[in-house]
């Protein structure tokens, strides 16, 4: 092993640049254009991880995504990304890493250890071992023992973005066939995208020496007008209709990665092929590494980081690498297990034909190997100080396989190739099995004894292979599970084609009859960052906010989000609970007058000569007979007879309907008129105006609030304005709609102006509404208010199986004749039942019931339910609880006292009629 | 993700549009039989191949529109009207939709 020094004719880096960085806290210094990786390799860093089950020592193995070995964490604090390939990282100034699962250090390791206990680990020994008593007792110590990189505790600070782009013909990959490919899109005048994981472009030609060609066809794409190149740009997903998505890691200022969903009408995929390696003893030594890879660190990198090489080979690849090492000024010896007939003829170089590396001599580093025939017979040793190796070369199919494209094993190649594609796409260069010359012969797995690694991330060795056929598990997906093959960070790219061709040799099975397994996103490991973009924190899922939120904010309010809104909860008082200040307020309804702020109320107006139709068949109710000002209490199902929204409809005119809707509901039925008119009901002259935003609505209720509407100044007669009807006019000057109806149970004006004007209103009712202690009052009180009356609150007193029978509203159905959205259900055994939950008062005569509290049959727990507790409050006005819930075959049973429970504990109460206060409902009329 | 024509819109990413499920399902009147009712609201055909759906373009113009689609690879047969009769499942509809997705991937 020689120290490693950059050689001149390295065609990737800047030798006049130093860049240093520290990794497992010592520093070193690389060059732009350097890998973690490389710059690791060039300071002689050749021991840098320990592997996943064993803690084995392990170097590099790859150049690139495929690389299973060398996984660090990069970055310290909020900011760090565990589980980084070196190979995937670009050098940059201050970079700060660590190896991953080894502690103090990848050289002195205390768990390697278990290498000791490696012949009791082998696959499924976790399910095996772990079983008895039971797996939670192991679980979190093995957890601690088997993790990799260590996920940040705090949020992630940096920025993420999305963007979308079109175009004609993506081509993902920028090696040689990529560019040229890009090249002849973008000649004959299309749109393109040319997208390139690593941040060079050039592929194969950076480590094959054929620059020219390459640097040419990159400088004309970069000046061309159709093309758009994107280096450091990872293409992880291919979805349908050629929708693709990549992320790009950005350097500079601003956000750290975009994510990109790209559409394109045609797609090249000219992703090359990844090298694999041969399975024997100890192949996965620190210094045993595909040959392509090292001939990368030699000619891109100028790395020798090898003075006595063995190439072991089953093709005619590795001679390019074992010849550039002799340029180099290395000594190369090739073991080539074909016979001298197949040898190519290469005069500088030693070749051994018909012979296999059997095992790889030293542990933290490889110093020799040893040598012998295939079959059998004298082995000997070879000193050496870096192993080379070439199992050939598996076409990178991943997203053409993610494309739904099939796939078929050639025999030239022995690898798995597209076969059909489904989607706009093909496949060029290496990716499509262009792999001529490599005169392969198959050799999956050297024999003799040793552990022979196949998959180096998940130390999944040939051995757990032969343990997976003899436990039965010979489908290639039963083999991936029962042995992790290919479920590593790396998923598999180096290996699961030659764990699946060991698993057929096993079984007398061609690779292409066992198959691969499916390929899925993403292509290597993508951030959620990315993937989250900017729709984090308040973007997630953000809230709407009232027109006169200031108002209410500088009135003690306190907010919570209600069916998407931010709404007053209540307005404490100093030193007092928002559960006090709701108290308060409630009382304050039933003995003064209070204002809410009821804007998210749903408004949709119904317009149109058949409006009054519409309407007859989207309620329960009769709307066509509704006059002109008046308004009515409606209830709308679902096809299956489910209450889903109820609200107070306004005939404004003959043709038009202003329909209120729960506020979470406003949306979702605006959505559902448009279905019904859309896609049933096409005949009829009806458009939908949801104008739920357009209007700000305060409602003042209580005792007083005639007064309050009064003292703001109004043209409209409140002496002639009865409860239940719409009134147009002038309130505080502005202009105003006033409907009355309640959900209180107290008189009240809902008054709605334009939502630009709600502060003025809202300044408006507060001023004329002082004399009268008028009180701004928030949903919990709402909510107790109509507890006390037993106004139903859809989705809260009602489920997803509530039918109108159940909370006592079947009466409109048997005056009207004509047909609705769920009426047909209502006529269902099941609807007709007697003992269907229904909605009951139930009165606690011991404190406020929890709900959710279950009412028992029988009074066993655990025992059958009779229902449970929906609304519960404690009454100001009553001073004693009040509750309501929905209780099997309730209505009959009115004064039966009944045994509930929840969470431990045990109450009782006595079913009651629904109204608690008021049952005339005199106070609303007043 | 899949690649819809809106009517009025043109060619839009499936994320702006929310499916309503299947299609051309006549709605029973009030004296259906408990089968044929059940028929309507419950049971919806499955068939490994074309289906006729309908779609809504939602984060959009709002209008709804009928798709044949082939549940197998995807591809859209046809884009129509609500108020369109459900297209014969013979060769030649089938082949207007594939020049369609041809067109489309062109």
């Amino acid at each position: 092993m020689s120290g490693g020094s950059r050689r001149e004719f390295a065609t990737g880096i800047d030798i006049s640049r130093a860049l240093r960085f520290r990794f497992n806290n010592r520093s070193y210094v690389g060059h732009p254009g350097d890998t973690l990786a490389s710059a690791l390799l060039a300071n002689g860093v050749q021991l840098l991880a320990r592997s996943f089950k064993y803690h084995r020592p392990r170097g590099i193995l790859a150049a690139g995504a495929e690389e299973p070995n060398a996984i660090v964490q990069l970055g310290t604090g909020e900011a760090a990304e565990p589980n980084l390939k070196a190979t995937e990282i670009e050098l940059f100034d201050g970079l700060v890493a660590r190896s991953v699962n080894c502690w103090p250090s990848p050289s002195f390791d205390l768990r390697s250890a278990y290498q000791l206990a490696a012949p009791l680990m082998g696959a499924g020994f976790y399910y095996k071992t772990f079983m008895w008593p039971d797996w939670h007792l192991f679980e979190g110590p093995i957890r601690r023992a088997a993790g990799l990189g260590i996920a940040p505790q705090d949020p992630d600070p940096d920025r993420y973005i999305h963007k979308y782009a079109a175009c004609d013909v993506l081509v993902v990959g920028g090696g040689p066939a990529g560019l040229a490919s890009a090249w002849e899109a973008a000649e004959a005048g299309l749109d393109v995208i040319l997208a390139e994981i690593d941040f060079r472009l050039g592929g194969s030609s950076l480590w094959r020496g054929e620059r020219n060609e390459a640097e040419r066809l990159e400088a004309a794409l970069r000046a061309h007008a159709n093309v758009r190149v994107l280096t450091r740009t990872n293409v992880f997903g291919y979805y349908d209709h050629n929708a693709l998505v990549a992320v790009e890691k950005l350097d500079g200022e601003g956000a750290r990665q975009r994510l990109w969903k790209f559409r394109a009408k045609r797609v090249v995929l000219a992703t090359g092929a990844i090298e694999r390696p041969l399975v024997f003893a100890n192949n996965d030594r620190p210094g045993v590494m595909l040959a392509s890879a090292a001939q990368s660190y030699l000619r891109r990198w100028g790395i020798l980081h090898g003075r006595q090489i063995v190439v072991f080979t089953n093709n005619n690849s590795a001679y390019e690498a074992a010849t550039s090492f002799v340029e180099a000024g290395a000594d190369v010896t090739i073991i080539d297990v074909r016979p001298r007939a197949k040898i190519p003829d290469i005069a500088a170089v030693r070749v051994l034909p018909g012979h296999v590396v059997k095992a790889v001599v030293g542990r933290r580093a490889a110093n020799g190997v040893t040598i012998g025939a295939l079959d059998g017979g004298q082995t000997f040793t070879l000193q050496c100080d870096l192993v080379l190796m070439s199992g050939g070369w598996s076409p990178t199919v991943h997203l053409f396989s993610q494309s739904g494209g099939s796939l078929r094993f050639d025999e030239a190649t022995q690898s798995f190739i597209p076969n059909r594609a489904v989607q706009a796409v093909e496949c060029v260069g290496a990716a499509a099995g262009e792999l001529s010359g490599l005169d392969i012969e198959p050799l999956w797995e050297v024999p003799g004894p040793g552990p022979k690694f196949v998959d180096f991330a998940n130390d999944v060795t040939a051995k757990d292979i032969g343990l997976a056929r003899e436990h039965s598990f010979i489908s290639v997906e039963h083999l991936k599970r029962y042995t992790t093959l290919g479920m590593g960070i790396d998923q598999g790219k180096t290996s699961n084609v030659n764990g699946l061709a060991i698993m057929g040799e096993l079984t007398a099975r061609a690779p292409g009859d066992v198959g691969t397994t499916k390929f899925r996103p993403p292509y290597t490991p993508v951030t959620f960052g990315a993937l989250a973009g900017p729709l984090v924190g308040d973007l997630y899922r953000p809230v709407r906010y009232l027109p006169a939120h200031d108002w209410h904010a500088a009135h003690g309010a306190v907010f919570e989000e209600y069916g998407g809104w931010a709404r007053p909860t209540a307005y404490p008082f100093p030193g007092e609970t928002w559960e006090q200040a709701a108290q308060r307020e409630a009382a304050t309804a039933r003995k003064g007058c209070v204002l809410l702020d009821a804007s998210p109320l749903g408004k949709i107006e119904v317009v149109g000569k058949d409006a009054g139709t519409f309407l007859d068949r989207i309620y329960v109710g009769n709307a066509s007979s509704l006059k002109v000002g008046s308004a009515r209490y409606g209830l709308m199902l679902n096809e299956n007879g489910i209450i889903i929204d109820d609200g107070v409809f306004v005939r404004l005119r003959e043709d038009r309907y202003l329909v209120h809707t729960t506020s979470s509901g406003a949306d979702r039925i605006a959505a559902m008129f448009d279905e019904w008119l859309q896609c049933e009901w096409t005949g009829l002259d009806v458009a939908i105006l949801p104008t739920t935003t357009q209007w700000a609505t305060l409602t003042v209720s209580g005792p007083d609030a005639s007064e309050v509407i009064r003292e703001t100044g109004t043209d409209i007669d409140l002496d002639d304005f009865p409860h239940m009807t719409f009134r147009e006019g002038s309130v505080a000057q502005l202009s105003a709609r006033v409907l009355r109806a309640s959900f209180t149970g107290e008189a009240s004006y809902e008054i709605s102006v334009e939502a630009s004007n709600a502060t003025q209103l809202v300044g408006a009712l507060e001023r004329a509404g002082r004399p009268l202690l008028l009180m701004p009052m928030g949903i919990e009180a709402l909510m107790i208010l109509r507890t006390e009356k037993g106004f139903l609150h859809v989705g809260v007193d009602t489920d997803g199986t509530t039918l109108p029978g159940d909370v006592g509203m079947a009466g409109p159905i048997a005056r009207k004749a004509s047909d609705f959205i769920g009426r047909r259900s209502l006529l269902r055994q099941e609807a007709l039942r007697e003992d269907r939950l229904q909605l009951v008062g139930l009165q606690s005569h011991k404190g406020v019931l929890p709900v959710g509290a279950q009412v028992l049959r029988d009074r066993s727990v655990p025992g059958p339910s009779d229902g449970f507790v929906t609304s519960s409050y404690h009454s100001p006005t009553l001073d004693g609880p009040v509750a309501l819930g929905l209780v099997r075959a309730g209505r009959s049973r009115i004064g039966e006292r009944v045994k509930l429970y929840d969470m431990g504990e045990h109450h009782s109460a006595e079913i009651v009629d629904t109204v608690f206060f008021d049952k005339a409902g005199e106070r609303l009329r007043a | 993700m899949l690649l819809l024509t809106c009517p009025h819109c043109g060619p839009r990413d499936e994320t702006e549009f929310s499916c309503g499920g299947e299609s051309h399902i006549a709605r029973p009147s009030l004296e259906a039989t408990d089968d044929a009712w059940a028929d309507y609201v419950f049971f919806r055909t499955n068939p490994m191949g074309v289906t006729f759906e309908r779609w809504r373009h939602a984060y959009g113009c709002g209008c709804w529109f009928n798709v044949a689609r082939d549940v197998v690879n995807h591809r859209i047969l046809a884009t129509y009207a609500m108020t369109d009769p459900k297209p014969a499942t013979s060769e030649t509809a089938i082949s207007n939709g594939l020049q369609q997705s041809a067109e489309l991937a062109r």
